[in-house]
């Protein structure tokens, strides 16, 4: 069973990868931002879940729906106030402009919580577990991150499908100038867009908060396993991105297993290994 | 008649370039007017003046007595301006129906443009509905992009350069279709370079000439060589 159980192991892993990565997809997607701050973000929605769980002991559900009200309107915010003067034809000045929020948030993080690493308590739920088989058992938090995933993916096709806003979001990304011309307000649209994105990686915080340590510090490795995932899966497709989240999981599970100190580097080769066999990803979107 | 939209004293700009220069137009309930010029004269710049994608003063364009002369081009589409770019530019991520229900995102009105009534005008589209945008032919992506227009009900349609690539037989569909639009009470504007096509279907002409109004009249009485020293400055 030992092979076997690597695999539900990356799998499950994925998941967490695949939720990281949602929101960063999400507005590289619509905005073509590349948003150096959003593993920062993540871990900035993992401390204010922390301090509304432990300094107000609100229980961890509720927190969680507070933190994603509060992040959502702290993306629209971020847009309309900051990213929202940056972008244009030039796609630098909006990287420096995140490069230094990620700055900005750590030493925030740093001051405000210390340096020590932390872990958001969830109870029982942490360590029960659902066997599948003798020997052979699936852990319910790393399985319920999966599908916080897989639903999270869902939403936001129905989002981008079926949806008024999502017509607006996929004609924004189309091209912004004509956008306009059908009365869309492509400012909005942005804003609700980022909002979005953080309030997704709450999801994200969440299911790795309780899954591992985390102190202010590892933000930009986060982001790393996002970008990786989402240059898997390809860009601008969101199931790719739950894919390319899967793969990366998969790869350093498998690492893991052949020797600890492999996991990291597992997961890198194999999204080099991609980059030069797929350079557009498994599943790339059909828009050039 | 009633003035629907007047344009007086228009100047407009590209950063330091001017291209239009005291542009005096006037659009009346229920007119076809062409604009004619050639390749740079200012005629694209005037519609996207009119469509808010280029911003001027306040005063200088209103619509129904509203000043929108500096209005967002978000904000003028839901005053029932609507604008059909050159080129078309339809969302290639977007189906044939989505790119008409986009359309209406901004507008309140509902009538007399909804899916069923553009899909009564251009039948083909409703075939190829769920089609994307991308596999249809010239002249059915026009279709779709008047369409689209059409769906924010807007009291005066802008068209620029609708013919240009499309096979001349379809071209005379389209602008049959345009008529019929206009006898439904909507204003239309044509920008065009083809001056015989565009003065067969409309009420009144104004020709362009580096950015200034040389001449304008009716399709009846331009004389030939007054419309081509209007146009060429010869």
């Amino acid at each position: 069973m030992s092979g076997f159980d690597t695999v539900i192991e990356g799998v499950l892993l994925g998941g967490v990868y695949a939720l990281f990565a949602l929101g960063l997809s999400l507005i590289f997607g619509i905005m073509r931002l590349v948003n150096l701050a959003h593993g920062d973000l993540i871990l900035l929605a993992a401390y204010l879940v922390l301090s509304v769980t432990t300094t107000l002991g609100v229980p961890l559900i509720a927190s969680t729906l507070l933190i994603v009200v509060v992040m959502f309107a702290a993306g629209y915010a971020l847009q309309r106030l900051v990213l929202e003067r940056v972008l244009g034809d030039d796609i630098l000045p909006p990287l420096l402009v995140t490069f230094g929020l990620s700055i900005v948030i750590q030493n925030g993080l740093l001051l405000a919580y210390g340096a020590d690493s932390r872990r958001l308590q969830a109870g029982a739920f942490e360590s029960s577990s659902i066997a599948l088989a003798p020997g052979l058992s699936i852990g319910l938090a790393p399985l319920t991150a999966l599908i916080a995933a897989i639903v999270a993916v869902a939403l936001m096709q129905l989002i981008f499908y079926r949806t008024t806003l999502g017509r607006a979001f996929r004609a924004t990304a189309d091209n912004p100038q004509i956008a306009q011309l059908m009365g869309i307000d492509e400012r909005s649209v942005y804003a609700i867009a980022v909002g979005i994105s953080l309030a997704v990686s709450v999801i994200a915080a969440i299911t790795f908060g309780i899954r591992a340590n985390f102190d202010p510090s590892i933000g930009p490795a986060r982001l790393l396993f996002a970008f990786e995932a989402v240059i898997i899966g390809g860009l601008g497709s969101l199931w790719g991105t739950l894919a390319g989240g899967i793969v990366l999981g998969l790869a350093q599970a498998i690492g893991a297993r052949i020797d600890p100190e492999w996991q990291i580097l597992a997961g890198h080769i194999t999204f080099l290994a991609v980059l030069m066999l797929r350079p557009r990803g498994l599943f790339p979107s059909r828009r050039p | 008649m009633t003035t629907l939209l007047s344009v007086s004293a228009l100047d407009a700009f590209y950063g330091d370039f001017q291209a239009l220069f005291g542009i005096d137009f006037k659009l009346e309930q229920g007119e076809a007017v062409a604009v004619i010029g050639a390749n740079g004269a200012g005629k694209s710049t005037l519609l996207k003046s009119l469509a808010g994608l280029v911003r001027n003063r306040r005063d200088a364009i209103r619509l129904a007595g509203q000043e929108i002369g500096d209005s967002t081009a978000a904000k003028v589409v839901r005053l029932g301006l609507a604008l059909v770019p050159e080129g078309r530019q339809l969302f290639p991520s977007l189906t044939v129906e989505e790119n008409l229900l986009i359309g209406a995102y901004g507008g309140d009105r509902t009538s007399p443009w909804d899916l069923p009534s553009v899909y009564r005008t251009f039948p083909v589209l409703q075939e190829r509905r769920h089609s994307s945008v991308t596999v249809l032919s010239g002249g059915q992506q026009q279709m779709v992009a008047i369409g689209r227009a059409l769906m924010s009900n807007p009291s005066i349609l802008l068209c620029d350069e609708i013919s240009l690539g499309l096979a001349p037989i379809v071209v005379e569909d389209i602008y049959r279709m345009l008529l019929h639009i206009r006898d439904n009470g909507t204003g239309i504007i044509v920008v065009e370079q083809d001056i015989a096509r565009a003065l067969r279907s409309t009420d009144r002409f104004y020709c362009l000439q580096e950015g200034r109004v040389t001449l304008a009249g009716t399709p009846a009485d331009a004389d030939q060589q007054a419309i081509r020293s209007a146009y060429f400055g010869m």
